[in-house]
């Protein structure tokens, strides 16, 4: 049969010569090289105090946002818990009274809205799927728990806080992300 | 002085019994330091940094590891025999701990007028005596094996003490030769005379070290030679079934062994506590025999901590043996090689006796 590539090399199966039969001057120079490894930089690295960057387009915790007057932007469409593919979302729509105009954008809002992390596999469908920009993952990493409850995020954990009563915290919770009608010359 | 009540030196009784508590702890403190070591030497080589978290630059880990395994559970196995699986780690660690009192760790001591051996037995067979309670640990491995009432347990045993009692044999006949140089057995005597002829015994027995180091190696269960505790092929082997502190004590018993058999190789071969490129007799003339004795002993601990690094260093570097390679190396290779090491000695010496003549 005709080889793939051009690099196999037949088997080497002559006898060990003296030197080799010796073992002590191979094991010498593996020690060598041993040693020259003690001397070289180390990868690792320390991690609380030093943290590799991450990329801009990271996909970690998900974000509930809001737009620039302080209402939610989710209308519990469902097209995020359609598109999941591990079905980590579920919500319970609700519609709103008016006196809450303030408080969310269209008739329609979500009452209920929970992430389950353990299910979640941070693909980022349902921040494509979603048709209001309502959802988006962030840059923080889901952090460890002790009980299965505490993995369920509901709204009030995802949700961005409120850009007109908290504002320097709802610009470090958007960070660096670009809108979506922004994105290619799209104002 | 000599307080006689019941015609017994009390002070040398005290002497001695204060020698042997600090020896110990030194001993069990070393052993515990060696484990630092060896995880900081594993990653250094290894491209990491090994434990940083316990203290700064991970001081405090044996202190960790050793109260972890104080508290973890005693687990007894119901169908084993219960005599001999305590007495199993017990044997290793008393074997272990027995060869530190013929070692001697540094000159003397003068206090009050009163000389004071650092060693706690010059008996005059001492090297006998170290070869004697070494094959006394090979009892520990089998002990732990066979108490285990389990079959990987017990072939792990059977490797581990065939491949003990093969390499003992290498060990002795490769003595024998130092013995036909030195002539004398006791350790302090071998000491002097590399002290005073200037040249240490590797010189002159360059291939019996070498053979002295496999050896050692085998003899303490240390890699390449270490299939009764090979993770892969065995599951931890003879102590597969031992927890908490019997567990410690298998491990800090191959510590100590380490830190024994190294101790023993640079007495015998590389001078000891001698300080080297300086005549000791006259330093001690200068600056007193209390403040030289005790620069001997923290030489003699950078010798010992030069071997230990060696082994450590090996154990990251060689692959591990086979049992028929290992076996066919210590009977096949390292036996004849011993003899045939005699042979070259006894030659030698012989000559230089007829003063360098090949007939009378």
């Amino acid at each position: 049969m005709q080889p793939l590539t051009s690099r196999g090399q037949a088997v080497d199966r002559r006898p060990m010569n003296v030197w080799e039969r010796m073992y002590l001057p191979a094991i010498a120079r593996g020690m060598s090289i041993t040693f020259g490894h003690m001397f070289k930089k180390r990868p690792t690295v320390n991690y609380p105090e030093k943290q590799r960057p991450f990329s801009r387009v990271f996909r970690g915790l998900h974000v509930l946002n809001r737009d620039e007057e302080g209402r939610e932007r989710c209308t519990a469409c469902g097209l995020c818990a359609l598109a999941c593919p591990a079905e980590a979302i579920t919500m319970e729509g609700a519609e709103r009274a008016p006196g809450e105009e303030g408080l969310y954008r269209e008739e329609k809002y979500a009452a209920k809205y929970e992430i389950n992390m353990l299910r979640c596999i941070f693909c980022g469908l349902c921040e494509e799927a979603c048709p209001k920009d309502a959802v988006y993952l962030s840059e923080s990493i889901a952090p460890a728990n002790f009980n299965r409850k505490g993995f369920i995020y509901g709204k009030e954990d995802l949700l961005i806080p409120d850009p007109k009563t908290e504002p320097e915290a709802y610009a470090k919770a958007r960070g660096e992300r670009v809108e979506r009608g922004e994105r290619a010359g799209n104002k | 002085m000599q307080l006689s009540l019941l015609a017994i030196d009390w002070v040398l009784f005290l002497d001695k019994v204060i020698l042997v508590a600090i020896i110990l702890l030194l001993s069990l403190f070393v052993a515990m330091y060696e484990t630092w070591a060896e995880r900081k030497v594993a990653a250094l080589m290894q491209d990491r940094r090994g434990p940083n978290r316990a203290g700064p630059g991970g001081i405090l880990q044996p202190l960790a590891d050793g109260l972890k395994l104080f508290m973890k559970e005693e687990v007894i196995p119901g169908t084993s025999n219960r005599f001999l699986f305590v007495l199993g780690p017990g044997l290793a660690m008393l074997t272990a701990m027995l060869t530190s009192a013929v070692v001697p760790w540094s000159s003397f001591f003068n206090i009050h007028g009163r000389h004071v051996d650092l060693q706690i037995a010059d008996v005059n067979i001492g090297l006998l005596y170290i070869f004697g309670v070494v094959s006394m640990g090979v009892y520990g491995v089998m002990i732990g094996g066979w108490a285990s009432n389990n079959k990987f347990s017990l072939l792990a045993a059977v490797r581990g003490a065939s491949q003990i009692i093969s390499y003992e044999l290498a060990m002795g006949l490769s003595i024998i030769a130092l013995l036909m140089i030195t002539g004398s057995l006791s350790l302090r005597t071998i000491v002097e005379q590399q002290q005073h002829s200037g040249w240490y015994n590797i010189v002159w027995q360059p291939l019996g070290f070498l053979i002295f180091l496999v050896c050692a190696f085998a003899e303490c269960n240390r890699t390449p030679f270490d299939l009764s505790e090979a993770d892969s092929e065995l599951n931890m082997g003879f102590h597969l079934e031992y927890s908490s502190m019997k567990l410690g004590f298998y491990l800090f018993s191959e510590y100590v062994n380490m830190f024994i058999s190294s101790a023993v190789m640079a007495t015998l071969y590389f001078g000891g506590y001698d300080i080297p490129f300086v005549n000791d007799a006259s330093l001690a003339q200068h600056w007193g025999q209390n403040p030289v004795a005790i620069i001997q002993a923290v030489v003699f601990f950078a010798k010992i901590a030069l071997f230990i690094l060696f082994f450590m260093w090996v154990r990251w570097t060689v692959p591990r043996f086979r049992y028929d390679q290992l076996m066919r190396l210590g009977w096949k290779g390292l036996i004849p090689l011993a003899i045939f090491n005699m042979l070259i000695t006894g030659f030698i010496v012989l000559w230089h006796a007829n003063h360098w003549h090949l007939v009378k």
